[in-house]
């Protein structure tokens, strides 16, 4: 194995992105054999559009640390919010390193302790900082071998390692392992080459199935999430809520909030906030404030968004462009135009935003449920006028977040409010707060304009996005005359959506794939064709036809034109550089609109699989969350007042919604991980949609197809 | 206001002298410092809050502490027994029915109360019982599995 040699000194800048000095992260974490690393790669997670590209800052990424003890940490700014990468980060680390499974430790999204990371989204963990990861391993692996070979007298080509211990070939009695090579030692190399892709086929640990190394913590109640902390004199508080988005506070009256017991009112410009040892006294306190507002709602509402949205004065970009339309438009014997719709969505994870704050001196420490740990530490400092590093941010497990714990509000908030009370200070937001404040999925209206010739090929594709975003709008079929445009806010005009909004689950793929497969499927059924015939007719992607043929396999599909009166529905997709597709099987209710979903089977190629199992359970979890958007999921509005603020009003998947969940993995062991968070939920919509159509005849071309929808399409057959 | 509460907390025989009026939720977490037991929306909708009342399960972030006077709360920290997770802690475990493990204390609790209950469910008893704790991640399919392994464990002597 060949040994660089390089000088620090000259290779690593002084700063990571956290502002603090790389020197700092040795002092902080004593002796032991450090590997800083760079995240070079950063896939398209934006289906090729470069006006919404972002690329990583050259600071460091990540580091692990192997421990005189020989127990390997990896330290990493992603954070633990149930999707398991505190579980396949640890194999990969395992494996690369050659130490046990058991031997590896995680600490995750602490910006003291972490260097600089995105944040945790985008399917990224495994496919983007993977192969850094491993490839720091790898590095770390052949420092420790040079000093093994000095250490034994042998030459590095002879020496051998297995679970932490380097051994000598040719006299297995001449060993020594990690921790007594590292004991006391200082050493730091710099990975200054891109690392090559590994062979996987070594691997002990990655490949085989893992249960969640956190199980154990989360069913016996010990796994402390934010809300859970408790600090010597800390105070629980409640802040004053507009009554709606947009509205203005004109005059506020808190003299009999200030009556209850041990209630401290804290006002600071617009926050307005009651403070109490006990959560429920400030509950109390809170609803007693007495305010006034000046309102300018913008005259939308949930029902006639769509109409708002293509009045708009609107900007727009071209995504996508291949060919000529015109001519697409003379080779098609069918042209098929469709409108689709898409509604606003809340994330609604379990544990609401929390975040403890504690300023100690001149440090301000923030424990928060946030995807972004150092997007948090960098508006705190920037709200407070802190330099970076006096802020501190240590994400605790992380009780859902699905893209709605980017933002920083609720940490901002607890941070100010800490340093204004002098005490530390727990903000846990009530579920109502959680749906006003939420980051909400866009709402968004696509429209298609397809044709085919009288073969059913595909010659005509021209896509249009209002106000969704882009991802998962590639065409993936095999068309010659392509164009896709994306329009948006025009600088300048006024805003459009009446709130905040952001990335959820797969962002916009879900509104993207819905359409274009059930545009597909529409076309399918105009062609007389066998909708999975239909696709592998227009498909050139091999992974797609893989994917496709699988399901079906699987799925025990018999082909047949549609509708027939099955139920069956097909969907497929890209996302995450994963590959999906989805059959199903639908029963409806024609007199009350219901649908009961029987069975929903999926096949997803992801590359190599690094935990099957944990891959499985995210399949599983996509699949389940994907017929919350499809069946109920909407947010009602009026302007800038949102209507539904809990589960009553805003329901998400329950026991009963759960069909028959079939998945399977595609095994591709000699390609690079890819996404698996998300891939499996964006095809649900269309898959449904396709499968109502197969059983009725009645097309739904809005999310979410609610009894009423239904039954309004069934009108139409 | 304030007022002897008492009661038994996981087995232990419990007096607490406080506002009667707070809710058993943050009493638990904030006074007993049991924070398994989670706020997941204060009115009952998602069952995150759920704990054992004399084996029954109910929400905790809806009961007033003066409901509980004499009587038995078993929470998620009280379940194990001896450092041996109850039989559906274990199935939990086993099946990996749970992802962010937040919706999972009052899961489990709400299953274990369902078992008391029903020691043999069918796996649509089991979707009733379980229809109103809700999970985000959707780990619901494993949960289903993991309640009839444990329901096959107690059965067998527990």
């Amino acid at each position: 194995m060949k040994i660089r040699k390089t000088k620090p000194e000259k290779l690593i800048p002084t700063t990571d992105g956290s502002g603090m000095k790389r020197r700092s992260f040795v002092r902080l974490l004593g002796g032991g054999l450090f590997v800083f690393f760079n995240s070079w790669t950063f896939p398209d997670l934006f289906g090729g559009t470069p006006e919404q590209g972002r690329s990583l800052p050259k600071d460091y990424n990540a580091f692990l640390r192997i421990a005189e003890d020989g127990t390997v940490t990896c330290y990493t700014g992603k954070i633990e919010m149930g999707q398991g990468i505190i579980t396949s980060l640890a194999q990969m680390m395992a494996d690369e390193l050659n130490v046990q499974f058991e031997k590896v430790k995680m600490v995750l999204g602490d910006t003291d302790l972490c260097p600089w990371d995105q944040g945790t989204w985008g399917s990224l963990s495994t496919r983007s900082f993977g192969p850094n990861m491993r490839a720091a391993a790898a590095e770390a692996r052949g420092v420790l071998f040079s000093l093994a070979s000095d250490k034994l007298g042998v030459p590095v080509t002879q020496l051998e390692v297995k679970e932490g211990i380097i051994t000598d070939t040719k006299n297995t009695s001449n060993s020594v392992s990690y921790a007594e090579l590292t004991k006391g030692q200082k050493i730091e190399k710099y990975l200054d080459v891109k690392p090559a892709v590994e062979d996987f086929t070594k691997f002990t640990y990655v490949g085989k199935s893992y249960n969640h190394a956190d199980a154990i913590l989360k069913v016996t109640g010990e796994a402390k999430y934010t809300g859970d902390l408790k600090l010597p004199g800390m105070v629980f508080a409640r802040i004053l809520r507009p009554p709606s988005h947009g509205a203005k506070l004109k005059s506020v009256d808190y003299s009999a909030a200030e009556k209850i017991t041990g209630i401290k009112v804290i006002r600071d410009g617009d926050l307005i906030a009651v403070l109490h040892e006990d959560r429920e006294r400030a509950d109390q306190a809170i609803v007693k404030i007495e305010a006034e507002y000046s309102f300018n709602e913008m005259p939308v509402n949930d029902k006639t968004i769509f109409e708002w949205m293509l009045k708009a004065d609107s900007g727009s970009n071209e995504i996508r462009s291949g060919g000529n339309l015109e001519t697409g438009i003379k080779l098609s014997e069918k042209i098929i135009e469709s409108e689709f719709l898409d509604p606003y969505l809340a994330h609604t994870a379990i544990e609401t935003h929390s975040a403890l704050a504690h300023l100690d001196g001149d440090k301000m420490t923030v424990w928060a449920s946030t995807q972004s740990p150092f997007g948090l530490q960098e508006a705190i400092a920037g709200e407070l006028g802190f330099k970076l590093e006096k802020v501190r941010v240590i994400t605790p497990f992380v009780g859902g977040g699905f893209g709605g714990k980017g933002a920083a509000q609720q940490g901002i908030e607890a941070a100010r409010l800490a340093k204004l009370a002098g005490k530390p200070v727990m903000l846990i937001w009530t579920r109502d707060e959680e749906f006003f404040y939420d980051t909400f999925h866009p709402a968004g209206v696509i429209k298609i304009k397809s044709g085919m010739d009288k073969n059913g090929a595909i010659k005509l594709w021209d896509y249009a996005i209002y106000y969704g975003g882009t991802r998962g709008s590639e065409t993936i079929y095999d068309v010659p005359n392509v164009k896709a445009t994306h329009y948006r806010q025009n600088r300048n005009a006024p805003a459009v959506h009446p709130f905040g909004t952001g990335a959820w689950r797969a962002p916009n793929a879900n509104s993207n794939t819905f359409a274009r497969e059930v545009q597909i499927d529409i076309m399918a059924a105009e062609a007389g064709i066998d909708p999975l015939e239909f696709r592998l007719k227009n498909l050139k992607d091999e992974k797609m036809i893989a994917c496709l043929k699988a399901v079906a396999d699987k799925f025990g599909y018999v082909a047949g034109k549609i509708p027939g009166g099955r139920g069956i529905g097909i969907a497929c997709g890209t996302d995450a550089g994963t590959w999906v597709a989805h059959m199903a099987e639908v029963k409806v209710d024609k007199s009350t609109g219901n649908v009961e979903v029987v069975r929903i089977v999926c096949a997803q190629d992801m590359g190599l699989c690094v935990n099957p199992e944990g891959a499985t359970i995210q399949m599983e979890g996509c699949i389940t969350m994907g017929l919350g958007y499809t069946f109920t999921e909407e947010l009602l509005f009026e302007g800038g007042n949102i209507k539904n603020r809990s589960f009553d009003s805003y329901e998400i998947p329950h026991f009963s919604s759960l069909p028959k969940i079939e998945t399977l993995i595609l095994d591709r062991k000699d390609q690079a991980p890819q996404g698996g968070g998300e891939p499996a939920i964006i095809a649900v919509g269309a898959v449904i949609d396709n499968a109502i159509f197969d059983a009725t005849g009645a097309r739904l071309y809005r999310m979410p197809m609610t009894p009423e929808r239904v039954l309004e399409a069934l009108k139409k057959v | 206001m304030e007022k002897t509460v008492s009661f038994h907390l996981n087995g232990k025989l419990t007096e607490i002298l406080i506002d009667p009026n707070l809710t058993l939720l943050w009493v638990l977490r904030n006074h007993f410092g049991l924070t398994g037991t989670k706020y997941g929306c204060g009115i009952g909708f998602c069952g995150s809050c759920t704990v054992l009342i004399d084996e029954e399960p109910v929400r905790s972030c809806t009961l007033a502490l003066s409901e509980i006077e004499g009587k038995s709360v078993v929470t998620i920290e009280g379940l194990a027994k001896d450092g041996k997770l109850h039989p559906v802690q274990k199935a939990f475990v086993d099946h990996d029915a749970l992802q962010c493990g937040f919706c999972t204390p009052g899961m489990i609790m709400n299953a274990t109360g369902l078992l008391l209950k029903n020691p043999s469910p069918t796996t649509q008893e089991i979707k009733a019982g379980m229809e109103d704790n809700l999970c985000r991640c959707g780990a619901h399919m494993r949960i289903i599995d993991a309640v009839h392994t444990a329901a096959k464990e107690m059965k067998g002597g527990k």
